[in-house]
């Protein structure tokens, strides 16, 4: 099996000169072994600055979710370097970046994973219950979260009493809660109707502009990628394309 | 956060919880209900046999127990007796002057247990009264027997016959007597209803030709469970030199002996149930966390670290456990209160066996508290011990992993 780690289409996505780095890959290279090896990120280098607003796009099985994962310490890559708030996330034990990831990503997932037991509330203090918040700024912070994601009323409701655009919304508060050096997203609009992708969008844009809060996100969703400032196309583990707006 | 978490996820999945803690909860009562009763009967078995004879302890002269003869008798001095009551747990002791005698009628001779008593003292500790079936309780003065009813029917006598009594006194003198039989007792054991016959102390010790000497001084407790501190206790304040204070296990090791070896038994059958408990809580630990591998991937993915998802699914673990314990102790002890107090009567060969031990053949319960410490210790243990086998898989989770599930 001939596994390419170059081609001439394969671009380095970089970050303006001089701009402070919140994500930067080298050289990242990620292979799942089976019957037939794939390739899922092949030398993929990238920079991302703090207050981007990007979208990782590209077909199913290009990579994205893959190379999320590696960004996000989810998931180790087999040779080059993550280096994530300027430390390099190759060497770091498991529980070392366990903390890593609570102190410095804040994740939203497609399916929202809030805690089904938690009220909304609860599932925005989480994250800083693990930081170990005083009570009082937790209560503060998850309130002032509630109320600029749009659903300040529903603080005590369970997420199985919200739909699932309310639920993403609380999946986004959680995730800004611990106040996160940058914010990965992986497809967040896939399970929402037009509406609640339009209103994610606008919060989550106007997180971007008020606090210049990162974001990184892989789609599908055209709607999401005509908003995104930067597009990054994927295509078997490559950077086909890195476009500005 | 952690305890509020388990908390709740245990009453995510309602019909789980209740199938785990029912499991447990049935589990820990059959033990326990086995344990009790088991505990009941050994309890009541040696209660029939101190309460009949030896007491919870006696005192003799030093060396009796072992070479039984009259010349080991001690003088019966108020002294001995004083220090003796001076342990607040000694309600009674009663003194007794025994030893082996041929008994024979007209017709026919056997061989007998006699023993001189105190017919007040006696009743205290045995109730000796109340195992009358024909004549009248001596008094202390009498000159007459009080025989068992097996021996009546060897030696083919009734009330108001006589006996001749023919043994080895004191200091090797020859004891004989004619006594008349003034009544007849019915004792649970047949090898005693065949061999005993009572004679009140004063005659017994002029009998035997031991003025004012004894045998025993069996003691009479407030609580049986007070044994060992009486013995230890006495063995301090008495001359140890010239006497031996013994508990009831000494004097009867085979009793213990043979409930330890029925216990074999019955251990057999907890073990089993433990195993059942045991297999349970696995599996609902393993089914807890096969089920969960997308939501612990998640929480992990957040920042949540694998050692407090671990404490969470312990917590669980407790909480369930600790829910069946106490709902089965809810359920046990009204339970077996009623047991104690109505206990289950044995019949056919069950009670012909027990019969022949002279032990009551009934079942009643035990409500010792050490026997529920014991149950929930073990279903604790066990919990925990399941617990740190199956952990390591939540150990083994990988976010990334977990959330494709």
């Amino acid at each position: 099996m001939d596994l390419n780690t170059e081609t001439n289409s394969q671009i380095s996505a970089s970050a303006p000169t001089g701009s402070e780095l919140v994500v930067q890959t080298i050289d990242l290279h990620k292979i799942y072994q089976g019957v037939e090896p794939v390739h899922a990120v092949n030398g993929v280098n990238l920079e991302i600055a703090a207050g981007e607003f990007t979208a990782i796009v590209g077909p199913s099985g290009s990579g994205k979710t893959t190379l999320l994962n590696i960004i996000g310490g989810l998931d180790r890559q087999d040779s080059g370097d993550v280096i994530v708030a300027g430390a390099s996330l190759a060497n770091l034990p498991e529980s070392v970046l366990t903390d890593f990831r609570l102190n410095n990503i804040g994740f939203v997932f497609q399916a929202y994973n809030l805690i089904p037991v938690l009220t909304a509330q609860e599932n925005i203090e989480f994250t800083m219950l693990l930081q170990k918040r005083p009570k009082e700024e937790r209560e503060a912070r998850s309130t002032e979260l509630l109320n600029a994601v749009g659903i300040g009323g529903l603080g005590d409701k369970r997420p199985s009493q919200l739909s699932g655009g309310q639920q993403q919304r609380v999946a986004v508060a959680r995730a800004l809660a611990p106040k996160p050096t940058f914010i990965l997203a992986d497809e967040p609009t896939a399970n929402l109707d037009s509406h609640s992708t339009a209103t994610l969008l606008d919060i989550m844009l106007e997180l971007n502009k008020k606090e210049g809060m990162t974001f990184i996100f892989s789609t599908h969703d055209q709607r999401v990628i005509d908003r995104a400032r930067r597009v990054i196309t994927l295509e078997d583990g490559q950077i086909v394309s890195d476009e500005r707006r | 956060m952690v305890t509020k978490l388990a908390w709740r996820n245990l009453w995510r999945n309602k019909r789980r919880t209740f199938i785990v803690i029912a499991a447990i909860m049935f589990a820990v009562l059959l033990s326990t209900v086995m344990d009790s009763l088991q505990a009941g009967v050994y309890e009541n078995n040696i209660k029939n046999m101190v309460g009949f004879y030896t007491g919870y302890a006696q005192v003799h002269q030093k060396g009796y127990w072992d070479d039984q003869i009259m010349d080991n008798t001690f003088e019966d001095v108020e002294g001995l007796k004083k220090e003796i009551l001076a342990n607040s747990h000694v309600e009674e002791v009663v003194s007794r002057l025994e030893s082996f005698t041929l008994a024979a009628s007209r017709k026919k001779t056997t061989t007998t247990q006699l023993i001189g008593f105190d017919p007040e003292a006696e009743q205290a500790l045995t109730k000796l009264k109340d195992k009358l079936i024909a004549g009248s309780y001596p008094s202390p003065e009498d000159r007459a027997l009080l025989i068992g009813e097996g021996v009546a029917t060897k030696l083919e006598l009734g009330i108001g016959d006589s006996i001749v009594l023919m043994g080895q006194g004191y200091h090797g003198v020859s004891a004989t007597g004619l006594y008349p039989i003034m009544a007849i007792a019915k004792f649970g054991s047949p090898e005693l209803n065949k061999s005993v016959i009572y004679l009140p102390l004063k005659e017994a010790q002029y009998f035997y030709g031991a003025e004012n000497r004894l045998t025993s001084y069996a003691l009479l407790l407030d609580k049986g469970s007070a044994v060992d501190e009486v013995v230890a206790d006495l063995q301090q304040r008495l001359d140890t030199h010239a006497y031996e204070v013994m508990n009831w296990n000494e004097m009867m090791p085979w009793l213990l002996q043979m409930q330890q070896a029925d216990a074999g038994g019955n251990k057999v059958m907890m073990g089993i149930l433990y195993l059942v408990i045991g297999f349970v809580i696995f599996g609902t630990l393993l089914m807890m966390i096969q089920e969960r591998q997308y939501e612990f991937g998640v929480v992990m993915a957040v920042g949540m670290k694998k050692r407090k998802v671990a404490l969470m699914t312990l917590i669980e673990m407790l909480f369930m456990t600790l829910i069946a314990i106490v709902s089965s102790f809810t359920l046990t002890i009204p339970l077996l209160w009623y047991f104690k107090e109505n206990p289950i009567q044995l019949g056919g060969e069950m009670e012909e066996v027990y019969q022949q031990y002279g032990f009551e053949a009934i079942m009643p319960a035990s409500l010792d508290p050490s026997i529920f410490y014991y149950q929930a210790i073990v279903v604790f243990v066990l919990a925990m011990l399941v617990y740190a086998f199956s952990i390591n898989k939540i150990f083994r989770i990988k976010p990334v992993e977990a959330m494709r599930h």
